[in-house]
């Protein structure tokens, strides 16, 4: 009974358990040792490599959000995540962008 | 009998929602401003990965970077982040000791991820790449110093926080400040996410 208790917090945000806390650390050990495995020993073209260790921190930054910030999509966690979702396009907005501009002014630069 | 153990329990859960209510405003508070510093650290990433070649002839990353330091470095938070969460779990379960313990803990981890971090910076600027040296190494100081700044605000808070509990016990205000310090906590992993990929990872290819 008291296993089936589902823990939420005065934010209504769900508490965890020790067994999904362990998951999201073990997932995530996985998730950082492969990055650094093959930066530090290459086996891919370093353009693969790249693009495969953004997909790993973009997977381990998921489930941090989701193992250790407990983010889910309840009604009572909705404005928790508005409010991520707003800052998650802001944050695109302003850092892609900005390597798009200036990035852009270089070469215009460069080649004028 | 029943009836009565129900109501005294509906009259106590009443106490305890409204007193929640504060907590569960406080606590979703501090989340819009988590989420601010979000976008201060977006704004420095921008900014770093800009000038993510601009050397001027100096030192590169590849030569000083040193992935091994940065591994442990990231284990150190990685491990401070499970502490914290079992930390949490214990204050939920009312067992003061737990919690200071395993507060204790996360705290060790965390002061061995800054005192790596102040290594490397040492080591960095005797080789000769302090944040003067160019626009790249400007922009590495102030992503990695204020990503520091940030654990070292989070220690600070924790030592206040366990000499609170340790006097006060687990109350109310404490369990809200506990909540509120969880998300700072596991929001720097996160960041320190960002920074080990975009910095080190990148700066290492």
């Amino acid at each position: 009974m008291a296993h089936d208790h589902h823990h939420t917090n005065s934010a209504g945000a769900d508490h965890g358990s020790t067994k999904s806390y362990m998951t999201g650390f073990i997932v995530s050990i996985i998730l950082t040792v492969i990055p650094f495995a093959i930066v530090m020993n290459p086996i891919m073209s370093p353009s693969a490599t790249l693009f495969t260790i953004v997909g790993f921190g973009v997977v381990q930054i998921l489930v941090h959000l989701v193992y250790f910030l407990h983010m889910n999509t309840s009604s009572e966690q909705r404005w928790n995540t508005v409010a991520f979702v707003f800052t998650v396009l802001i944050t695109i907005i302003v850092v892609v962008l900005s390597i798009w501009i200036i990035w852009s002014m270089h070469y215009y630069m460069m080649t004028n | 009998m029943s009836s009565e153990v129900l109501s005294n329990h509906a009259a106590h859960d009443d106490d305890h929602e409204h007193h929640h209510d504060a907590g569960e405003m406080k606590v979703f508070g501090f989340w819009i401003y988590l989420m601010t510093d979000c976008i201060l650290f977006a704004s420095i990433f921008a900014g770093f990965a800009v000038l993510s070649t601009a050397y001027a002839g100096g030192p590169t990353p590849k030569e000083l970077i040193d992935l091994k330091l940065v591994l442990v470095e990231t284990f150190a938070l990685l491990f401070s982040s499970i502490t914290y969460g079992m930390a949490m779990l214990a204050m939920y379960r009312g067992d003061k000791g737990k919690t200071l313990s395993w507060l204790a803990a996360t705290f060790v981890f965390g002061a061995m991820f800054l005192s790596i971090e102040l290594y490397e910076f040492n080591h960095l600027i005797h080789e000769g790449a302090g944040p003067q040296v160019s626009a790249y190494w400007s922009a590495f100081f102030t992503l990695v110093g204020t990503h520091g700044l940030h654990v070292t605000a989070g220690l600070t808070w924790m030592a206040i926080m366990m000499h609170q509990v340790a006097t006060r016990g687990l109350t109310a205000t404490n369990q809200t400040r506990l909540s509120c310090l969880s998300l700072f906590w596991h929001f720097l992993d996160v960041v320190w996410i960002c920074v080990f990929t975009v910095v080190y990872l990148m700066g290492a290819l």
